[in-house]
């Protein structure tokens, strides 16, 4: 039987991009290299007991007092087993991913919404980039990138994005028919009506995809040290392949902590939004 | 000109409605078209007027295209063909600037499930179509609480949708459409998702607000008291097609059709038949110029002990009972003035069975019909109130 070259099409392929599209790929990885960096540099030149406050502060001003305790506490922990460093590192990651997935991710998934074509094409890309093992994607990743940060950041993008696509997507459907009519039953126009009636409708739900896409994020940590992003990845790796079970479990604890922490600030930011919509009202 | 004209309207769902158009037209039933082509008619060459401060009910039960129809006059769906004529400009295959205009300054529109914006308070909601023209807070604000108070909401705007009941959330609904200050208001079952005893209030309270505000409305429901109740004038359909309109009494004295018919059978009639329905004509009658003998000679002809005597103009004077009229022939004076009955009840043509009833018992007389004028139009007897209550209708008029 026949067997399709699709192996050697995808390697060429990758090759022939490594080759022509060098431009492309190191833009981008400037790009990204800038913000991850930049996030670095910001949370660790904040001495780690002033950072420990601000987010304590934020954890209390979104969610509400018991997070602020846990957060506080949690990160007093993380502190204490010296690793302040490599989960700030670890957080720049997390954010860098975050931002890069939703800006892309938010805007997608308003045009599956208002498209089936979109849609329809749109869906199994999404399954693909969810259900691909990350593996797959993180050499040539290197290949194009080179080791380091940025290979992490992208594959963890690849991984992350999707549920801030479907979210918003499936926000945006939800949106009761009935409403959908009566704002253009009043003249509202296509704009007027994503902005001030379908997006804070959907808002819950595509709050819920920010907070997968955190969660998602933080679980591609160690699957990115792999290829040399700086973090709380490497601490575990190190554990891991240095049979060191102690190091290995302070790692791992130190990413529960921050996600759990991201978890319930941005599940608190869900719930707080009605608050948020109730003053907005009164402008 | 009519506020609203509607010409020839079709809708049909489905992938090829033009093409189905043709078939419609032909006179083929919506079942058959259903099950050949898999398209569904929505409104089938439907024709009306609509003129302004009039309130029109559009009834039917689902399924009747009487939602299809509404939708279509604000272009919430677009018509398959036909015309919408609004203040006489045709709005069907308008661009997209004149729709919005329309919808922004001509027609406003209240929902059955009220579609409030659940994450906006009460007065932002009022003020929504108002900031979507992108009028100035102040002056939304102003327009807003005028609504509100119009509707009996006041003390209310800083509270979530959520938190009112249904009734309350319709008041804002009413007040959102209210606010637009647009002459035609769209009804869609407006009442229907609410308590009998609210419903009721609310049907109360619009035609409160109309008799004010005198806007051009349009209401669909499908109960049949309620369209007799708000209706000037009701158009009933049947799959997609109108089959009567007419004033409520017109539908329930003369119903087109056997669909119809059944439709008004349990009807409260003594609410909508009027006086006019069951007048009888008053024959005969007798004029202020005859004499006594003549008027007497009239009864004997007719058997009847009483008749009305009415002076040139048409005016009743009086009744003469057949009684009094031997007294004054066996006496001097012929002059039948000083015997006539003056102590007659008399009623507009306009005025309901309900209201002519206790009128009727206590009158030992027939009742008189009269115009504005108080000429006599006709008359009353306490045999056709009980006929009219049961369905038969005032002969000879």
């Amino acid at each position: 039987m026949y067997r399709l070259p699709i192996g050697d099409y995808v390697e060429r392929l990758t090759d022939w991009l490594t080759v022509n599209w060098a431009g492309f790929f190191g833009a981008i990885k400037e790009f990204l290299l800038g913000i991850i960096t930049s996030f670095e540099w910001l949370f660790t030149i904040i001495p780690f007991y002033i950072m420990i406050i601000l987010i304590t502060l934020l954890a209390w001003k979104l969610a509400n007092k018991g997070v602020a305790i846990f957060t506080l506490v949690g990160l007093l922990i993380v502190q204490s087993i010296d690793l302040w460093t490599e989960t700030m590192q670890t957080l720049a990651l997390v954010i860098t991913s975050t931002l890069i997935a939703l800006i892309i991710g938010i805007p997608l998934g308003i045009w599956m919404s208002r498209s089936e074509a979109a849609n329809k094409i749109i869906r199994p890309i999404l399954d693909f980039m969810q259900t691909m093992p990350a593996f797959v994607y993180l050499i040539p990743a290197v290949y194009f990138f080179d080791l380091g940060m940025v290979p992490g950041a992208v594959a963890t993008i690849i991984f992350a994005m999707p549920p801030a696509v479907r979210l918003t997507n499936l926000g945006i459907r939800q949106v009761p028919k009935e409403v959908i009519e009566a704002s253009k039953a009043f003249g509202s126009t296509d704009k007027q009506m994503l902005f001030k009636v379908q997006i804070p409708l959907a808002m819950p739900t595509i709050l819920a995809g920010l907070n997968q896409t955190i969660m998602l994020s933080l679980s591609m940590v160690v699957i990115s040290a792999m290829i040399g992003a700086s973090g709380l990845g490497i601490t575990v790796l190190k554990g891991i392949t240095q049979l060191r079970v102690g190091e290995g479990f302070e790692g791992g604890l130190a990413v529960v902590i921050l996600a759990m922490i991201l978890d319930r600030i941005t599940q608190g930011l869900g719930q707080s939004k009605k608050k948020i919509s109730k003053r907005e009202n009164s402008k | 000109m009519s506020k609203i004209e509607v010409k020839n309207l079709y809708k049909i769902f489905g992938s090829n409605p033009k093409k189905i158009l043709r078939l419609v037209e032909e006179g083929k039933r919506k079942e058959e078209i259903l099950k050949s082509t898999g398209h569904g008619v929505g409104v089938n060459n439907a024709n009306f007027k609509v003129e302004e401060g009039e309130i029109f009910v559009v009834m039917g039960l689902s399924g009747s295209g009487k939602s299809t129809l509404i939708r279509c006059l604000n272009s919430l769906i677009k018509p398959t063909s036909g015309e919408i004529l609004i203040d006489g400009e045709n709005i069907v295959g308008c661009n997209k600037e004149t729709l919005l205009n329309v919808r922004r300054k001509k027609i406003s529109m209240v929902f059955q499930n009220f579609a409030l914006l659940p994450h906006r308070n009460i007065e932002s909601n009022v003020a929504f179509g108002l900031e979507i023209q992108g009028i100035n807070i102040e002056e939304r604000k102003k327009r807003a609480q005028k609504a509100i108070s119009m509707v009996g909401l006041e003390g209310y705007e800083d509270r979530m949708p959520s938190e009112l009941s249904g009734g309350m959330q319709q008041r804002v609904g009413l007040a959102r459409a209210l606010a637009m200050e647009s002459d035609v208001l769209l009804m869609d079952e407006a009442f229907s998702a609410l308590d009998p005893l609210i419903r009721k209030e609310m049907q109360d309270e619009l035609l409160i607000l109309q008799n004010k505000m005198h806007k051009t409305i349009i209401f669909i429901t499908h109960d049949l008291d309620e369209a007799l109740k708000l209706g000037d004038r009701i158009a009933i359909m049947k799959d997609g097609v109108i089959v009567q309109i007419g004033t409520p009494e017109e539908i329930l004295t003369s119903p087109a059709d056997g669909y119809v018919r059944e439709f008004v059978k349990d009807v409260n009639r003594v609410k909508v038949v009027t006086a006019s329905t069951i007048m009888k004509k008053p024959t005969p009658v007798a004029l202020a110029k005859d004499s006594v003998r003549i008027a007497v000679r009239k009864m004997q002809e007719a058997s009847i002990s009483s008749i009305f005597v009415l002076d040139k103009e048409g005016r009743v004077k009086g009744l003469l009972t057949i009684d009094d009229a031997m007294e004054l022939l066996k006496s001097e004076n012929h002059d039948m003035e000083n015997v006539l009955n003056k102590d007659i009840c008399t009623v507009p043509p306009d005025m309901s069975i309900e209201n002519l009833l206790p009128l009727v018992i206590d009158s030992k007389y027939p009742i008189v019909v009269v115009d504005e004028e108080e000429k006599i139009m006709g008359i009353i007897m306490k045999v056709s109130v009980l006929a009219g209550i049961n369905g038969e209708e005032g002969q000879n008029v």
